[in-house]
C-alpha cells in the first residue's frame, strides 16, 4: 500500500479519533449520514466504523444512484433488451441490479443472447454507435451531478457526429432535492451530513450550504480517503458539539466554492428539470434531469415511448428504508438470508455503492 | 503461407499439416512432438501431478505478456502449487477464421520462451478452426504432467500462527488486463502483468522448509482475498492480513483507485501464496527475496481464531473489516 499517502495513511489518526471521541462524549449519541455510496465503500473499506466510539452512528443516504433507482425502472429496461436491435450500454453497478424479480438482471439478459455492454466512459456508447450503425444503442444515464455533464458532453458528442442510432435513457437525479425530501420527512433522525465530494466537484461547495441555513443542519464536503473521511467527521462533531452548525469544505483540493461551471454550462445546455421517482422518497419535483427537445432525437425516452410500470417494490425489501437512514441494512429481515451479494433482491445489495452491500462483505457478517 | 487463419486450418488436411509443419513444430521442436502421434511416451516418475487450464483472455495481448505466456505459466504454475516440478505440457488452440498468422507465430514464440524457461516441454497438441464470429480470435488450453516433489498437507494442516507470505505485489495482472480492455493504459506505463512461472520459488521453499509449508496457492481468479477465503471456509481458524503489509505496487493502486476496484480481488498470474509455519517464515522469506520473481515478497498476516471461517484485514489506519470472497466478477463503479 502507498503508505507514505498523506490522505490514505493520516499520521495522526490517534490524535484524530481521541477529538472525534471527546467531542462526541460531549454531544451525546450523534448520526451523520454519508450522502455519497463511494463514501459508503470507502468507510466500510478503511473499517473506520470500528474505530468510532460507539455512540457516533454512520448511516448511508440516497447517494448510490443505483440503489434509489425504482425496482420499475429496471424492469423497464429489462424489458427494452428485448427490442431486436437495441444495444444496452451501462456502467458496472447497474448490470446485476434486479428489477421486480430476484434473478433478473441485464447480466442475465446477456447470457441469455440480449446486446449489454459495461463502459467506463459514456464516450465508448457514442463509439459503439458509429461502430454498430445497424444497432439502436442506448446509454443507460444514471448517477447524479458528477457524471450529468460527462452524459451531456457524449449528447453533444453524438449530435456532432450526426449518430441517430445513440440515446441516452437519462434517469439522472439531483442531491439537493432529495436531501430536502429526506429532511422534511417526519422520521428524519440524522444531526450532521458529510457532503459528497464528486457530486460538489460539479455543484460547488456552496450547493450545500442550505444544510446549516434552511434547517440548522452542519455539512462537510469531503473527499475519499481515509484521512479525508476523518477529519470531515471531526468537523461535523465538532459543530454538532458546539451547536453551531455550518458547512466546511474539506475536499479542498478537488472541490471549489462554485464548483465546475463549465460542466454545469453543459448540464445546463443539454438537461432541463423534471420530477423523478426515487425508491424510498417517492416522486420528488425538479429531483431529475431530462434532456431538453431540441435534443430529442437522443433521448430514448422519446425513441422508445417508455414509460415505467406502476411500482412494484419487492415484498420484504427494506431498502428504501435503508436509503433514508431509517433502518440499518442488518435491520432488514432479508439481509444476509435471502438476500446477499451472489443473490441480491435490492439494490443496495447489488451496487458497488450500496449500503447492504458494504454492511455484508465489511461487516461482522 | 496464408496470412490469415481459414477455416481450412482446421480441417485436418493439409492445410491443418502445414499449419503444424510450418508454425507448431518448429516452435516447440522435441523428440517428444516429432513423433506426431496421438499421444506422446514419457520418461515418468513414480508420483505424478497433473492439472489443465483453459485460456480465453481478452485481449489476447496485454502489458506484460499474451495469452501464449499466460497458458504455460497458469499450467506450470499449478503444477508447481501442487509440489509438483513441471515437466511435459499438451497444447490446444482453438483459432477463429481470419485470424492474423502472424499473431498466431507471435504467440507461439512466447509460448515457446515461456516453456524453456519454465523447463517444460510441449509433447502434444491440438488444433481446431472455429467459423468467424465464433470465437475471440484465439483460445487456448494446455494440460501438463508434473512429478511430485513435495507431498503438501494442504489447508487442513493449517494452524493458528501460522504465517501467510505473498511473494509479490497483488493484483498486478488483474489490473493490467482491466486497463489495457479500457484503452486506458500506454505501452510505457508502469502497469504490467505479473505473469510468470513459479517454478524456482516454489522449488526455493519447498527445498528450504519442505515441513514448514502447509500450502502453496497462487491467486489467479479472485485475487488473494478469495484465494484467503478458500482456506479459511468451514475450517476452525481465521487469517488476519495487515493491510501496509500487503505490497501492491503503485501502479495497481493507482489503477484500482481508478477504476474503483481493489487489488485484493485482481489477479495475479505469477504470485505464490505460502502458509507456513510460524519458526520458518523468516527463513523462507530470506529463500523467496532471493529467488527470481520473489524479490518484494513479503508476511502479509497471520492465522488466527477469532472469527473462524472468516478472513479480516487491519486497514492502513487501524481499523478493521471483514475481507470476504469475490461474488461475481468485479463491476467498476459509476463514480
Amino acid at each position: 500500500m502507498l503508505y507514505d499517502h498523506p490522505f490514505k495513511n493520516p499520521k495522526d489518526v490517534p490524535d484524530l479519533l481521541g477529538k472525534i471521541r471527546s467531542y462526541a462524549q460531549k454531544a451525546g449519541p450523534i448520526r451523520l449520514m454519508e450522502v455519497c455510496g463511494t463514501h459508503t465503500m470507502a468507510i466500510a473499506r478503511n473499517g473506520i466504523k470500528s474505530l468510532l466510539p460507539e455512540a457516533l452512528q454512520l448511516l448511508s443516504g440516497p447517494g448510490c444512484p443505483v440503489c434509489v433507482t425504482p425496482a420499475n425502472y429496471m424492469d423497464m429496461i429489462l424489458e427494452l433488451t428485448g427490442i431486436p436491435g437495441v444495444h444496452i450500454v451501462s456502467y458496472g453497478d447497474l448490470l446485476r441490479v434486479p428489477g421486480s424479480r430476484q434473478g433478473d438482471h441485464l447480466l442475465a439478459r446477456k447470457s441469455r443472447g440480449a446486446l449489454v455492454d459495461m463502459v467506463y466512459s459514456p464516450i465508448e456508447a457514442v463509439d459503439m454507435a458509429e461502430r454498430y450503425p445497424d444497432q439502436q444503442i442506448v446509454f443507460l444515464g444514471v448517477g447524479f451531478e458528477t457524471t450529468a455533464p460527462g452524459t451531456a458532453a457524449c449528447i453533444l458528442e453524438a449530435a456532432q457526429r450526426g449518430l441517430k442510432n445513440f440515446s441516452v435513457l437519462c434517469l439522472l437525479k439531483k442531491t439537493e432535492p432529495a436531501l430536502r425530501t429526506l429532511i422534511e420527512a417526519p422520521d428524519f433522525a440524522v444531526d450532521g451530513f458529510l457532503c459528497p465530494g464528486h457530486v460538489a466537484a460539479i455543484t460547488g461547495s456552496q450547493a450545500f450550504a442550505f444544510l446549516p441555513k434552511d434547517y440548522h443542519l452542519p455539512g462537510v464536503v469531503a473527499g475519499f480517503e481515509s484521512a479525508d473521511l476523518l477529519y470531515a467527521i471531526l468537523e461535523l462533531v465538532e459543530m454538532i458539539a458546539s451547536k453551531k452548525p455550518g458547512l466546511r469544505n474539506e475536499y479542498t483540493r478537488m472541490v471549489r466554492p462554485n464548483g465546475n461551471p463549465a460542466a454545469r454550462r453543459l448540464m445546463d445546455q443539454v438537461f432541463q428539470d423534471c420530477s423523478s421517482d426515487w425508491r424510498g422518497l417517492g416522486a420528488i419535483e425538479n429531483s431529475g434531469y431530462t434532456l431538453r427537445d431540441e435534443y430529442a432525437d437522443w433521448d430514448a425516452w422519446k425513441k422508445f415511448s417508455l414509460k415505467p410500470a406502476s411500482v412494484r417494490e419487492i415484498p420484504g425489501c427494506c431498502c428504501g428504508q435503508v436509503i433514508r437512514g431509517v433502518l440499518t441494512p442488518p435491520d432488514c429481515p432479508l439481509f444476509g438470508q435471502t438476500c446477499s451479494p451472489q443473490n441480491p433482491v435490492g439494490p443496495c445489495m447489488v451496487s458497488g455503492e450500496g449500503a447492504c452491500a458494504a454492511a455484508y462483505q465489511y461487516g461482522s457478517h | 503461407m496464408d496470412t490469415h487463419i481459414t477455416l481450412d486450418h482446421g480441417s485436418g488436411g493439409s492445410k491443418t499439416s502445414e499449419l503444424i509443419g510450418s508454425i507448431l513444430l518448429p516452435a516447440f521442436k522435441n523428440p517428444a512432438l516429432d513423433q506426431l502421434g496421438d499421444g506422446a511416451v514419457l520418461e515418468g516418475a513414480s508420483r505424478l501431478v497433473f492439472s489443465t487450464d483453459s485460456f480465453v483472455v481478452s485481449p489476447w495481448r496485454f502489458p506484460g505478456g499474451d495469452i501464449g505466456k499466460l497458458s504455460v505459466c497458469g499450467t506450470v504454475n499449478d503444477l508447481c502449487m501442487a509440489g509438483g516440478i513441471p515437466k511435459y505440457l499438451s497444447l490446444s488452440l482453438i483459432l477463429e477464421e481470419g485470424f492474423p498468422m502472424a499473431d498466431l507465430k507471435t504467440i507461439t514464440g512466447s509460448i515457446e520462451a515461456q516453456a524453456r524457461e519454465a523447463g517444460v516441454t510441449i509433447v502434444t497438441g491440438d488444433t481446431k478452426v472455429v467459423e468467424a464470429g465464433k470465437g475471440d480470435g484465439i483460445y487456448i488450453n494446455t494440460a501438463g504432467i508434473g512429478f511430485l516433489k513435495s507431498d503438501l498437507p494442504g489447508r487442513s494442516a493449517i494452524r493458528p500462527g501460522d504465517a501467510i507470505l505473498l511473494s509479490g505485489s497483488a493484483g498486478c495482472h488483474g489490473a493490467a488486463v482491466m486497463m489495457a480492455r479500457s484503452g486506458l493504459i500506454t505501452n510505457e506505463s508502469p502497469l504490467v502483468s505479473d505473469c510468470r512461472p513459479l517454478h524456482q520459488l516454489s522449488a526455493a521453499v519447498l527445498d528450504a522448509a519442505p515441513d514448514a509449508i502447509r500450502i502453496l496457492r497462487d491467486p489467479t481468479r479472485g485475487g488473494v482475498a478469495t484465494t484467503l477465503n478458500e482456506f479459511t471456509e468451514g475450517m476452525s481458524f481465521s487469517i488476519e492480513l495487515d493491510s501496509p503489509s500487503i505490497p501492491v505496487a503503485p501502479a495497481v493502486e493507482t489503477a484500482c483507485d481508478m477504476l474503483g476496484l481493489d487489488p485484493l480481488y485482481c489477479a495475479c498470474e505469477g504470485r505464490m501464496l505460502v502458509v507456513c509455519s510460524p519458526e520458518s517464515a523468516e527463513k523462507l522469506l530470506t529463500v523467496m527475496r532471493n529467488t527470481p520473481g520473489g524479490e518484494e515478497a513479503a508476511c502479509i498476516g497471520h492465522v488466527t481464531q477469532e472469527m473462524p471461517g472468516k478472513v479480516l484485514l487491519r486497514t492502513a489506519i487501524g481499523g478493521r473489516r471483514i475481507l470476504s470472497k469475490l461474488s461475481g466478477a468485479q463491476l467498476p463503479r459509476i463514480c
